[in-house]
């Protein structure tokens, strides 16, 4: 049953990006994407449950490398993105930035 | 503390509300930057919460880990420049595919290890997981090396390429089953599972190069929401499920966008190895250079510019001088605008962010469809580092490798200037009849330089 709930999530959400993706202009497509890649790095949760949970020394490291990247991931994503959307403005404001 | 799965549920499902939300901002760039705050609050929470849960018992290893990808990512943030962002961008879809990687193959341990037999569906969420993760990791990494330069941009390809590949695939089916079959820790198939989700996805960007680039790299944006997605099956978490199809679903539109702007399939450009198949007719014709002086002058009487900015801007770092031009042109009584081409530069969008790092409004940004109609009455173009998206090739010349592709019609113009270091032929290899038009005229050099010339004479 679980598998059939899951599959549910993923039929809807799928739809759901579709349809806000859809609407963002050209301009902001590289923003777009690194903050959809910082969004991807949610896999982050499943990493600190590898990491914290105790259960085998393995899955224990295994988890803990899963954390650095997915960190990575995350906060890199966000700033950059930040750093980016930043930028963009509505009048020049003059002066090279 | 420590919170109930029922809590931390809740909590997954006001940071899902928070992503959808910070998505649906970035719909607009006055919003775009609080939604991306939005999204990262979001994430913040998912990850406090997940933190407090009862099933995490030692912190050790996840402060050590946490802390060395806080400093890596943030000075990457930090340091990169704006013109590398595709190769970052590579980098982090990398490292998001193996944090998926990594968490499928952590699941298996608690799995295998765990009270019951793990269940068929479990495994194949699991595999799934190590699969397209390490596809997303290996091939970001190949990509990250084209997208630097760091090793040959060109499309790699060689004989029985697609064997070697069906191959590969028949492989990870057959290792996969084998290991379903007998599920244990040890299993010499896990380990032929893992190699060959390496091998394909250096096999699948390799013979990618040149102009396609931008594809790939929205396509491995997608495969990294879909590793998330995996590994959420996998482990049974619903917000990596939705966060991860989000993604999914977003670079897969990016993809679709690319294709389109290409006029290509998206199967053309993963398996054919650009400009491989067939040789474009010869242009042979006569180029008339011109010096800076006499484009100032034709400048100078312009009623209306159009900067048409490629990737060779990025390189030459001009996108300063082209925005300082852009205001004097505009005191000087022009209307001056930006035409951005959907594939110009290396990933989608480049373009606009280079621009807007340089202080461009993105009022100023128009798109191809929109500015086409108006380019039969516009005084000047001046093409600046890009090739292919100005190639009427692309219109005339039914042996062209990019035959089809929608362009900025830039020889529809009254004057064309193209900006270029030599006679070379663009990232792709494909010669440009732009280049010989009655109404051409190329200006030799550096961009930047030429354009600070330009700038110069209009300052004196």
């Amino acid at each position: 049953m679980e598998a059939v709930f899951l599959s549910f999530i993923l039929m809807l959400s799928i739809f759901l990006g579709f349809e806000l993706i859809s609407k963002v202009p050209a301009t902001l497509h590289t923003p777009l994407m690194s903050g959809a890649n910082a969004i991807s790095g949610i896999t982050v949760l499943g990493a600190l449950v590898a990491a914290g949970a105790n259960n085998s020394e393995m899955a224990t490291w295994l988890g803990g490398a899963s954390v650095f990247f997915a960190v990575i991931n995350v906060v890199g994503g966000y700033m950059v993105t930040d750093r980016m959307l930043a930028m963009f403005r509505k009048k020049p404001t003059g002066g090279a930035a | 503390m420590n919170l109930s799965a029922e809590l931390v549920n809740f909590a997954y499902i006001i940071s899902a509300a928070l992503f959808v939300l910070g998505l649906k901002m970035l719909g607009h760039p006055d919003s775009a930057r609080r939604g991306n705050l939005y999204s990262a609050v979001g994430m913040a929470l998912a990850i406090i919460v997940t933190l407090l849960a009862d099933s995490i018992v030692s912190f050790e290893v996840i402060a050590l880990a946490t802390l060395g990808g806080t400093v890596v990512g943030a000075l990457a943030a930090r340091l990169v420049a704006m013109t590398s962002m595709p190769e970052m961008v590579a980098l982090f879809n990398g490292s998001g595919g193996a944090a998926s990687l990594l968490v499928g193959w952590a699941a298996l341990y608690d799995e295998i290890l765990g009270t019951s037999a793990p269940s068929t569906f479990i495994l194949i969420t699991i595999i799934l997981s190590i699969l397209i993760g390490g596809v997303t990791a290996s091939g970001s990494l190949i990509a990250y090396g084209k997208l630097s330069e760091r090793m040959t941009t060109a499309a790699i390809v060689f004989a029985g390429q697609r064997i070697v590949n069906s191959l590969i695939l028949v492989g990870i089916v057959g290792s996969s089953v084998m290991f379903c079959l007998e599920p244990t820790l040890g299993s010499q198939w896990f380990w032929v599972l893992l190699a060959l989700s390496l091998v394909l996805g250096v096999m699948a960007v390799i013979p990618i190069g040149g102009a396609d680039m931008p594809v790939v790299i929205s396509l491995l944006n997608s495969y990294s929401g879909l590793a998330a997605c995996a590994a959420g099956f996998a482990i049974g978490n619903n917000l990596l499920i939705v966060a991860g199809s989000l993604v999914g679903a977003s670079g897969i539109i990016l993809t679709n966008i690319m294709c389109k702007a290409m006029n290509r399939s998206l199967a053309n450009v993963l398996f054919s190895g650009f400009g491989a198949a067939k040789a474009a007719t010869k242009v042979e014709g006569e180029v008339k250079p011109i010096v800076a002086d006499d484009a100032f002058l034709i400048l100078e009487a312009a009623q209306s510019v159009t900067f048409v900015p490629g990737y060779g801007m990025a390189v030459a770092q001009a996108q300063h001088v082209v925005r300082e031009l852009g205001e004097l042109l505009e005191k000087n009584g022009a209307e001056v605008n930006f035409a951005i081409h959907p594939v110009a530069g290396r990933m989608p969008g480049h373009m606009n962010v280079l621009l807007a790092e340089a202080n461009v409004s993105y009022e100023q940004l128009v798109e191809m469809d929109d500015i086409n109609p108006r380019l039969p009455n516009t005084d000047v173009v001046v093409v600046i580092g890009a090739n292919d998206v100005v190639n009427p090739a692309a219109r005339e010349d039914e042996n062209s490798p990019i035959y089809g592709m929608p362009i900025i019609n830039v020889d529809h113009a009254r004057t064309v200037f193209v900006l270029k270091r030599s006679m070379g032929s663009g990232f792709s290899g494909v010669d440009n009849p732009l280049f010989f038009k009655e109404n051409t005229r190329m200006l030799f050099g550096d961009a930047k330089q030429s354009i600070s010339a330009l700038v110069a004479e209009f300052k004196s």
